[in-house]
């Protein structure tokens, strides 16, 4: 006591405190310089693409042409992945949470936690090789009946559609979704499940009221986890999808997307063929972080009631 | 809208365990009943049987009568649901939904029981639970803003006006102050007092002066032995329990001899 008064004006500094306060000063200052490069790479690199003329860029009519039937491509079929995909994590992660005994649950819990185990080239294996044929007959059906839908205008004798690759991202991404859901979902304070049902709640009354509102952030969290992950998923989609020129219908082949775009040309680009792939590199970067930073805004938004305060 | 509560025999397990053994009380219409007793002396398991939260516990099980108005509660095809509608409950620690405004809050058991409402029903009723409350005053210039911002006393009445939004029969307290600091307490106590005019209220308590001042009826939860169930020792007029004891047991605990 009277060893601290006397150092009032000089604090105490213990050399535990020194190193472990530099180290994860350090840590961060890593991070955010590790980014920087990757940014400075990236536009450095892709630089000579974006000033160059139109005629030299591939498919001659200029960068913006040659990168936005990419960004649709992957765009939409992580947009595709990831509303095909919310609905199942959420519902696994409830059922492990809220539904299951607790057995059942954890046991479900590990298999979902081994389907995040599998590397994506497998997926991209299985989807070529397996799962596009089986989507042959509903893309058949799809482009006899709903036509009238463009996105549906068309068939794939192969199914190796943007649609499949879609779909096989929604698998890829599950495990993420449904892993943090789960996590989140546990925490909820028993006293507020308990003040819902003590209101005469049902239980999937007392999961709308305490449940779900409480988790809402992590759900959210955990779906741009999944939408970065597929965003930025290359394998699964080079394997699977035989890409070709933009395209609005996803039932048949055709469309790319940025990573697998990059994967496919990358090896044998040289000269402003690389820088193109490059710049195209530096979009999905932007696209990501916008993607991060919308999520931000979303769970900012709500904090006021999250019950923190 | 207050009923009479008659328990007969009841004994509470968890599992194997034996909670709570052999509990017979009447606790009259519009009146308020504390239990008092030391902790794990079963009150509050006892007091959740009263509502059926009990059973939110795996492995838990009651045996013998619950009636409210002669309504058993364990009858067969009682619904669990149905009940807690009846029978309102309050926490020992405030649980206001965070994500909700004060105003939701208010109406969530009214909206769970799918009532729907115009706005004005919803405004009147809000506004009337929140009197009903003593909350309305510090709170209508703000009806929007989350309920988890009051302070902790103001959130525990705002449990007190979600509970009594949807006009339940009963209402339980499960030592509804031990989180709280005197003046609050006493803002409590000041409510349950207006509230036993329209409700029956039940309130477990570890602070006897608690409730000595709030309740007409007193009973005294004791256990014979660690790992023994629990026991109702007495149960009488609150004047009786704490001037003039007929047990030993109660004497002691109320002068403070243990526990």
């Amino acid at each position: 006591m009277t060893r601290a008064t006397s150092s009032a004006h000089k604090p105490v500094r213990r050399p535990g405190d020194v190193v472990f306060s530099s180290l994860s000063l350090g840590s961060g200052i890593l991070i955010l310089l590790i980014l920087a490069l990757v940014a400075v790479f990236l536009i450095w690199q892709g630089m000579p693409a974006l000033t160059a003329e139109r005629e030299e860029i591939s498919g001659g009519e200029g960068f913006f042409s040659y990168v936005w039937p990419l960004v649709f491509g992957t765009v939409v079929a992580s947009l595709i992945a990831m509303v095909l995909a919310t609905p199942v994590a959420v519902g696994i992660a409830l059922f492990v949470s809220h539904y299951a005994p607790r057995r059942v649950g954890n046991a479900i819990g590990f298999v979902i936690d081994l389907l995040a185990a599998v590397p994506s080239v497998v997926f991209g294996m299985w989807g070529m090789a397996v799962f596009a044929k089986q989507l042959v007959p509903l893309y058949d059906w799809l482009s006899q009946n709903l036509a009238f839908i463009p996105i549906f205008d068309g068939r794939s004798a192969t199914g190796r559609t943007l649609l499949t690759a879609a779909v096989v991202l929604a698998v890829m991404i599950l495990p993420i979704i449904t892993s943090v859901s789960r996590e989140v979902f546990l925490q909820t304070p028993r006293l507020h499940e308990e003040a819902a049902l003590a209101l005469g709640a049902t239980k999937w009354e007392m999961i709308r009221t305490a449940v779900l509102p409480f988790g809402a952030p992590g759900v959210i969290g955990g779906v741009m986890l999944g939408l970065g992950r597929a965003l930025g998923e290359t394998m699964a989609v080079a394997i699977i999808l035989s890409p070709g020129v933009f395209t609005w219908v996803l039932t048949a082949s055709g469309n790319n997307t940025i990573p697998a775009e990059i994967a496919l040309n990358f090896p044998e680009a040289a000269g402003l063929r690389l820088s193109e792939l490059i710049a195209a590199g530096l979009v999905l970067f932007v696209l990501t972080l916008a993607v991060n930073l919308f999520a931000r805004w979303i769970v900012e938004k709500r904090s006021e009631f999250s019950g923190a305060n | 809208m207050s009923k009479r509560i008659d328990v007969n025999n009841l004994n509470i397990f968890y599992g194997d365990f034996h909670a709570v053994k052999d509990v017979s009380m009447v606790i009259e219409p519009k009146s308020v009943t504390a239990f008092i007793g030391p902790s794990g002396c079963g009150k509050s398991t006892f007091i959740r049987t009263l509502n059926r939260m009990h059973e939110v516990i795996p492995g838990a099980r009651v045996e013998g009568e619950v009636s409210i108005d002669g309504q058993n509660l364990y009858g067969r095809g009682v619904d669990p649901v149905d009940v807690r509608r009846q029978v309102g409950m309050v926490f020992q620690r405030p649980n206001p939904f965070p994500t909700m405004s004060i105003r939701d809050n208010v109406l969530a058991g009214v909206r769970l029981n799918s009532k729907r409402m115009s706005r004005k029903a919803a405004d009147e009723l809000c506004e009337q639970s929140l009197r009903g409350a003593n909350l309305w005053n510090e709170v209508k210039d703000r009806l929007d803003k989350p309920g988890s911002g009051l302070s902790g006393g103001q959130q525990q009445r705002l449990c007190i006006a979600r509970a009594i939004a949807v006009q339940p029969e009963v209402l339980l307290m499960d030592e509804p102050c031990s989180a709280l600091d005197p003046i609050s307490t006493l803002a409590i106590e000041d409510l349950i007092n207006e509230l036993k005019s329209d409700y029956t209220v039940v309130i477990v308590t570890h602070n006897m002066q608690q409730a000595a001042r709030v309740s007409d009826r007193t009973g005294f939860f004791n256990l014979e032995a660690t790992g023994q169930p629990g026991q109702l020792v007495e149960f009488d007029d609150t004047q009786k329990i704490f001037n003039n004891p007929t047990k030993k047991a109660t004497e002691d605990y109320i002068s403070g001899r243990f526990g």
